[in-house]
């Protein structure tokens, strides 16, 4: 028999009782009970308060009060008496402004960049309140026609022909690369032990090279008498739309039930022939904006929105290939994942920069901006990943069972039951993702573009406004200008959040 | 007559298919071959453009630049270094100063980001505010925004060092930085650093000392005052014995600079305070998140069981947060660690700046320099998910908070 040890924590006398709740009806009481209750409580609110008064007041001195509000040049934001004090310099951000936003977008050409913001915000507006209707529509105009208009409205240019060129050209030059592989690899088993197997292996990827270039026979012929043609957009678009409409008709099922798609196709084809019309993609387009002249809020707005656009589904692929089963795809998936976001940015972009054009052919020049825009897009694609796969997780197994069992394939269970289930939960995450991205840009002024912050910099060098105020009015502007951006973006993912738990709330 | 239990069928195909295709069989093996051959082509593709352009623009190749002379000075070295040293002298110089002001900007991050939490928790209304005020100016800015702020705006424009601040007597704060006392060893140092480690562990096995009486008897220890004891005593006995540890040089003005002292360079501290406060910003969320994710009936059990208010939050409420709030706590401090490469636009002579910046400029040889800093921030990374994927599978299994 062993004897129980005595219980320990046994109180000898009963706990004080405490007071009774005190009644927080009046607004005056509220005040005293959140400010004043004890003594502690009241010493912070002094705290508080005079650390308010002694951040605030100044701030509004130097803002406003003391603040110079007109002037053409560094003069006017000078002390004049040693008696007065001078606040901020506003006839400096007035002067700079334009830079600021434009960079040194040429004067003439201003109204595209005002264009391009206008659609911007009449495609994203209603994207963004969840009551309006016609979503799809909606996030496929913004998300892919708008890039495209985006990129020939802001940098201007025309096009020499359509699908079937494009189409034409990719697949031969694939068809060179792997030819030209296969025969290096076979040139280089000439030499060595395994000789006779890398000559077979080389053969065998030329021969696919080779079957790829008699593949694309058919629409490279077509691609010649197109382009030697009058008209070669036009007659290139038409027989393009006319290919595809087909193919879609054909593969949604035929006269049995393809004409919506056909409808759809279309309409689509028409739309994109008035905008190929209305910008006379046709005859040149607008004038060439090089992007070296771009800058400031443009190139922030341009660096973050494409981030986003192109993220999106680099993501999505990343998230299915970590999800996936089959080994290799999600080995591959995570190394991609775990590496971008081992790394900073600043590597990613110096990346980008430096190292990208090394691995390009030596006759292929990629343009500065879009370098960054491939660094960006690749780091903020597995960021999005991330995001996109706590979505995916979200969505209970029984779902996609369900629908394994009503005989859907892996494609369709994912297409039509997950992700657009997926997709409510990644909203909140991928927006502060945006607004992560938002900040990031800032970097690109480190890799010599002139984004906000890098025109910012720039401004500051100009000895016609060189006065003590000058950096702290100009950080201040700029600080508004990511403050209101970031903050509204925030604001509306947490709204959206809201939204979705909706019915976790009672 | 009993029938025998059939064997199990010859599973050996079946797990080699599983293993190399998933859940879908041979077709999946077949994808996975063409997608390793697209990934190979690719790859050839890389490495075959890599040599012709290399070649075409007489860059050379391999590891061989970074036994030569760099040539260069950095402003701040904690190692010995001259310009005369090898690259290899200057990546390990820019990495001590990198590992620095991580460390230092962890250190003050974690303290503000506690403070800002702990007010933004605050039953008082005007403490809450603030801090939410804080949170939100300082998120919603870029970091590099702030660095640049803080450098350009706060630190370049401060006084020369003729009319430097002072707020106590031997530290200045001048448009060269912030000049400090620096410790200089002295003959009683030894004795010093012994008995500080003696007080500490001493005051460690006080610790576990109260610790298991207050589980035997129930009741607790006072053991503070001999643990206080101890920590002034030791080495005030071991000063007054052996001598004092260390003195003081005080930096003199001397012409236009300070001469003694110790410096800390303007962009040191610009970069410690960006990285501090933003990051503690982020810190302030974390913990919040952490401390409202214990469900408000443990608080009340607590005060159920008698506990005050200290020991309720103490006892029951830290501990629990705890568990949330230490892996995005980590990922914090990694984010810290890798911001810490922004400072590139300052100038501090960090690994990026002086290694992907200054020796990439000089050498020319992108590929392996942007491989060796990407390996390091990756191996810092990978390292730390790594001990923290471990302690939270230890986590999980021990209930999960």
């Amino acid at each position: 028999m062993s004897v129980r040890p005595a219980p320990s924590f046994i109180r000898a006398a009963l706990v004080p009782e405490r007071h009774a709740p005190i009644r927080t009806t009046s607004l005056a009481r509220v005040l005293w009970i959140r400010l004043f209750s004890s003594p502690s409580n009241a010493l912070l609110t002094v705290t508080g308060a005079a650390l308010l008064w002694f951040v605030l007041v100044p701030a509004v001195r130097f803002f406003f009060v003391d603040a110079v509000w007109e002037g053409q040049n560094r003069t006017s934001c000078l002390v004049t008496d040693t008696s007065q004090s001078i606040g901020a310099c506003w006839p400096f951000v007035n002067a700079k402004i334009t830079q600021f936003i434009y960079g040194f977008y040429p004067e003439p050409e201003r109204w595209r960049v005002n264009l391009t913001f206008l659609l911007a915000a009449i495609l994203l507006l209603p994207l963004l309140i969840p009551r309006l209707p016609a979503k799809r529509l909606n996030a496929s105009l913004f998300f892919i026609a708008f890039p495209v208009a985006a990129f020939f409205l802001l940098h201007g240019g025309g096009i020499t022909g359509f699908g079937v060129s494009w189409t034409a050209g990719i697949l031969s030059s694939l068809a060179d690369s792997v030819g030209n592989a296969g025969r290096q690899l076979a040139a280089s088993g000439e030499a060595g032990e395994f000789g006779s197997i890398l000559r077979l292996l080389g053969n065998a990827v030329a021969s696919i090279g080779d079957a790829l270039n008699w593949l694309a026979s058919p629409l490279s012929s077509l691609r010649d008498r197109l382009q030697s043609s009058g008209q070669p957009v036009w007659y290139d678009f038409g027989c393009t739309a006319a290919i595809v409409s087909l193919l879609l008709f054909l593969f949604s099922g035929g006269f049995r039930a393809g004409w919506g798609a056909l409808l759809a196709s279309l309409t689509t084809f028409v739309g994109i022939g008035l905008v190929i019309a209305a910008m006379r993609l046709d005859r040149g387009g607008l004038p060439v904006v090089d992007t070296r002249l771009w800058g400031g809020l443009l190139v922030t707005l341009v660096v973050s929105v494409t981030g986003i656009v192109s993220s999106i589904p680099i993501g999505i692929a990343l998230a299915l290939g970590r999800r996936s089963t089959l080994p290799l795809i999600r080995m591959f998936s995570i190394a991609f994942i775990e590496f971008w976001r081992g790394v900073p940015l600043i590597t990613v972009l110096f990346f980008a920069t430096y190292m990208l054009p090394l691995f390009l052919p030596g006759n292929f020049t990629v343009d500065g901006l879009v370098r960054v825009l491939i660094g960006i897009a690749l780091f903020a694609g597995a960021y999005n990943a991330e995001v996109i796969r706590g979505g995916l997780a979200a969505i209970p197994n029984g779902q996609a069972e369900a629908a394994h069992a009503l005989g859907l394939s892996y494609w369709k269970t994912t297409g039509l039951i997950v992700m657009p289930q997926a997709v409510r939960h990644v909203i909140p995450g991928l927006v502060n993702s945006f607004i992560a991205l938002f900040k990031d840009t800032s970097l690109v002024s480190i890799v010599a573009l002139f984004d906000l912050l890098g025109s910012l910099r720039a401004s500051f060098a100009d000895p016609a406004w060189a006065t003590p105020t000058t950096l702290f009015t100009g950080f201040a502007f700029t600080g508004l200008i990511y403050f209101a951006f970031c903050f509204s973006m925030s604001r509306y993912s947490l709204f959206v959040e809201h939204r979705l738990n909706a019915h976790r709330r009672t | 007559m009993t029938v025998a239990p059939r064997k199990p069928p010859l599973q050996f195909f079946l797990r080699l298919r599983r293993a190399l295709g998933g859940r879908a069989g041979w077709g999946a093996l077949a994808l996975q071959a063409v997608f390793v051959a697209v990934l190979a082509w690719i790859g050839y593709e890389i490495v075959a453009n890599a040599k012709a352009n290399l070649d075409a623009q007489n860059i050379a190749s391999g590891l061989g630049f970074m036994s030569n002379t760099a040539g260069f000075g950095v402003s701040q070295t904690l190692i010995p270094y001259s310009e005369t040293d090898s690259y290899t002298r200057v990546f390990l110089v820019g990495l001590v100063n990198t590992l620095v002001v991580a460390a230092v900007g962890i250190f003050f991050a974690t303290i503000i980001g506690f403070m800002v939490a702990l007010g933004r928790l605050s039953p008082n209304w005007l403490i809450s505010r603030i801090s939410g005020g804080y949170v939100e100016l300082v998120r919603n800015l870029p970091l590099l925004f702030q660095i640049l702020f803080w450098y350009l705006a706060v630190l370049r424009t401060l006084p020369s060092p003729k009319q430097s601040i002072s707020v106590i007597d031997g530290i200045f704060l001048s448009n060269r930085g912030l000049v400090v006392p620096k410790p200089v060893g002295q003959e009683g140092l030894i004795a010093f650093a012994v008995a500080v480690v003696v007080a500490i562990i001493g005051c460690m096995l006080l610790r576990s000392h109260s610790r298991r009486k207050l589980f035997r008897s129930g009741r607790a220890l006072v053991v503070w005052p001999y643990a206080l004891g101890l920590l002034l005593g030791l080495p005030a006995a071991a000063m007054v014995i052996f001598g004092t540890p260390f003195a003081f040089e005080m930096p003199t003005l001397q012409g236009f600079n300070f001469s003694g002292g110790a410096r800390l360079i303007p962009e040191f501290v610009a970069l410690a305070i960006a990285l501090s406060t933003y990051t503690a910003a982020f810190i302030a969320e974390v913990v919040r998140a952490g401390i409202l994710s214990v469900h408000k009936g443990q608080m009340e059990a607590g005060a159920a069981l008698g506990l005050s208010r200290r020991s309720t939050l103490r006892l029951i409420v830290v501990p629990q947060a705890m568990r949330v709030i230490l892996p995005p706590l980590t990922n914090q401090y990694l984010n810290l660690t890798k911001n810490s490469s922004l400072a590139v636009a300052i100038g501090y002579p960090e690994l990026f700046s002086v290694f992907a910046g200054t020796t990439l400029s000089q050498t020319g040889q992108a590929i392996e320099i942007l491989a060796i800093t990407m390996g390091v921030y990756l191996l810092i990374s990978l390292v730390t998910s790594g001990i923290m994927s471990v302690y939270s599978r230890r986590v999980a299994r021990s209930g999960g908070a």
